[in-house]
């Protein structure tokens, strides 16, 4: 089975298990004034949650004809392409948003475009250091001082908050 | 009115007015570069400058500048990196992000920040002209024909399903709109689909789930696939638009100010949706082989939003100076800053204050104008951004994709929710998944619901579908654009297979 409808197939799921909450589980906790109401909360994720069964029934059986055209990436050969360096950066994305607020914003921000750059091959250490400090610095000073939007520069434990 | 107009080039044409419309543009366009800050945060922020000067022409004329840099500002990043930062620049990034990858970054932004100029200021002459009568317009359309009017926005998917591609686009918008009635809900703010989570409370955010759909995967693919974003000798080529290609563009701006203006004027309606619409209604009257061209880089579909997008901004004033109802976030903010500068927008405000009336018009003008000049000559150096080495170029927008996020929400959660949306919208990438159709759901999504809700609690059920004609009208539109392509799809396949036969 193609990629499109398995994805077809998870997508039904998630209709069927939203239908399910819009149709049965959401309404018992409605207030009686609620229920005089023509319209409730859910009554739009029901007409909704019927559509998207169509459509990814739709989709699951090929009922509408498509014709294959190349696809930009070919996902069978996907350990052809750099996979290990978009999953590292994607590791990294999700670190970066764990250590935020821990770590402060002007380490956490430095070592995610420093390590960044070295996992995508860059090797020129007394570049990418500089690059990364000042980017960095340039964008804390934007955001803090110029726009006023609060973020912690330094870690928790020295600043102690 | 030309007595009028006079009053405020005086007011407008002053030294330090005219200072304060480059500051103005200029801050206005590069804070607007950054994705999460959209025209109504920078504004909002340039409040308290605005109101410190005291004198309101002035503080307007500088709100403007910021209002129209942002905005061309905003379509840069769209362009450029496909990182739209407000909703109304979504569509842009639709055909300007193709351009820019086959390295007609220049022209893209040369098309954008003309278009935008000529959208904004055909709506201003608009709004001089038709001010007073489109007040009581806007006041006919009522909640269902907002409905009908979103409905509308939403065919706008059907510009997106190529042959064989319909169902997947439906089920896309409809996971737009279901992602959108997640959170609190359109009645009785009662918390729905947040399976007990907090963080999930106040629903998706609509920066993160953009650049989850939109940055995100474009940057996984340049990873996964190296390859330039420009020539290698980092010459910015193409940069003026020739003859030809300005025939092109000239009726589809002239369209789409006109339809964008108009749409900006309905209060709440919007340059989302005008950008929208324009985006779908230029694709649907191309001739066949142009519209091939839409998504892939045609300079109409990128002219298209950008000048409805401008237009509908200089429209949705219309409801806020003659009536005092502002039309969208940004005009409440700047209602808000005329009254903190002791001017009260409604019916009087023309008779009582026509300068500051005249000083708003004029200052559009002005503002789109300076626009134009200071960014027609930055725009080889903006386009360069593309050739920063991509070692360093692709941490950068994983970055501002992550900032975008945070600056929005000032929540770590949405971050790791940007990651995920972003692994799912790849994998959908793979498949061929359409993702804009998701994205324009959950916009107005959540307006859709809110309008449909009051037509069914006023007409006490879904009657107002058939009792109101202008509904009734607004849905059959969205029929036919649905179904209308797909009907010449078929003519045309069936013509071409008769011609085989007769061979």
């Amino acid at each position: 089975m193609a990629l499109d409808r398995w994805i077809a197939l998870v997508l039904l799921g998630i209709c069927m298990a939203y239908g399910y909450t819009a149709w049965f589980t959401m309404d018992g906790s409605l207030a009686p004034f609620i229920r005089r109401n023509p319209v409730w909360p859910s009554t739009f994720p029901k007409v909704l949650s019927i559509l998207g069964i169509i459509a990814s029934l739709i989709i699951l059986f090929g009922i509408e004809k498509s014709e294959p055209k190349p696809a930009e990436i070919d996902y069978r050969r996907l350990h052809e392409y750099h996979l290990g360096q978009a999953l590292l950066l994607l590791a990294l994305m999700v670190t970066y948003a764990l250590c935020l607020r821990p770590l402060g914003f002007i380490f956490s921000t430095s070592a995610f475009l420093f390590l960044g750059s070295f996992t995508l091959g860059e090797r020129r250490w007394h570049f990418m250091l500089p690059v990364a400090l000042i980017a960095t610095c340039v964008v804390w000073y934007l955001v803090q001082e110029v726009l006023g939007i609060y973020m912690r520069p330094l870690p928790g434990f020295i600043i102690g908050g | 009115m030309l007595e009028g107009l006079l009053i405020g080039l005086q007011t407008a044409m002053s030294f330090q007015n005219l200072a304060m419309v480059i500051a103005g543009c200029l801050i206005g366009t590069f804070i607007g570069m950054l994705p999460g800050l959209g025209p109504m945060s920078i504004i909002a922020i340039m409040i308290p400058v605005a109101i410190s000067m005291g004198d309101p022409s002035a503080a307007l004329i500088l709100l403007a500048g910021v209002y129209y840099g942002a905005i061309f500002g905003g379509s840069t990043s769209s362009i450029l990196l496909n990182a739209p930062g407000v909703a109304g620049t979504v569509a842009s990034s639709f055909d300007g992000y193709p351009m820019a990858r086959q390295g007609k970054a220049g022209k893209a932004l040369t098309i954008a920040a003309i278009a935008s100029f000529a959208g904004g200021t055909i709506g201003a002459i608009l709004l001089m002209v038709f001010a007073p009568a489109l007040s009581s317009v806007a006041l006919l359309f009522h909640s269902a024909e907002y409905f009908a009017l979103m409905v509308v926005g939403l065919s706008a998917i059907a510009a997106f399903a190529g042959t064989g591609q319909v169902a997947k686009a439906m089920i896309m918008t409809l996971l737009g709109l279901i992602m959108a009635t997640v959170g609190e809900g359109a009645l009785f703010n009662l918390p729905r689909f947040t399976m007990g989570i907090m963080d999930l409370q106040s629903g998706f955010g609509f920066i993160t789930l953009a650049m989850a759909m939109f940055a995100l995967p474009e940057a996984l693919f340049l990873v996964l696939k190296p390859k330039n974003l420009q020539d290698d000798d980092g010459e910015i080529k193409d940069l003026r638009i020739t003859k030809a290609e300005a025939k092109a563009i000239a009726p589809v701006i002239g369209r789409q100010s006109l339809q964008g203006f108009f749409i900006g004027v309905l209060p709440g309606a919007g340059a989302t949706i005008a950008s929208f619409l324009g985006y779908a209604v230029e694709r649907n009257i191309a001739p066949k082989h142009e519209q091939d061209e839409f998504g892939k880089g045609s300079i109409k579909g990128l002219a298209a939003p950008e000048s409805a997008n401008n237009a509908a901004c200089t429209g949705s004033f219309v409801p806020l100076l003659t009536l005092g109802i502002p039309g969208s976030g940004t005009t409440a903010i700047l209602l808000g800053a005329l009254i903190a500068l002791n001017v009260s927008p409604g019916p009087r405000l023309m008779i009582d204050e026509p300068q500051i009336f005249w000083a708003v018009i004029m200052s559009m003008f002005i503002g789109n104008l300076v626009l134009l000049i200071l960014n027609l000559p930055l725009i080889p150096y903006i386009a360069k951004v593309l050739s920063v080495p991509r070692n360093f170029l692709i941490p950068f927008i994983l970055f501002f994709t992550l900032m975008g996020a945070y600056i929005g929400q000032n929540n770590a959660t949405e971050l790791l929710l940007l990651v995920g949306f972003g692994i799912c919208a790849t994998v959908l990438k793979f498949a061929d998944y359409p993702l804009a159709p998701l994205l324009i759901g959950f916009i107005l999504g959540g307006m859709m619901e809110d309008n449909f809700s009051r037509s069914m609690q006023l007409y006490d059920g879904i009657a107002f579908i058939w009792e109101r004609p202008l509904t009734l009208a607004l849905l059959v539109v969205a029929a036919l654009l649905v179904v209308l392509p797909s009907y010449r799809a078929r003519r045309a396949k069936a013509r071409a297979a008769g011609v085989a036969e007769g061979d």
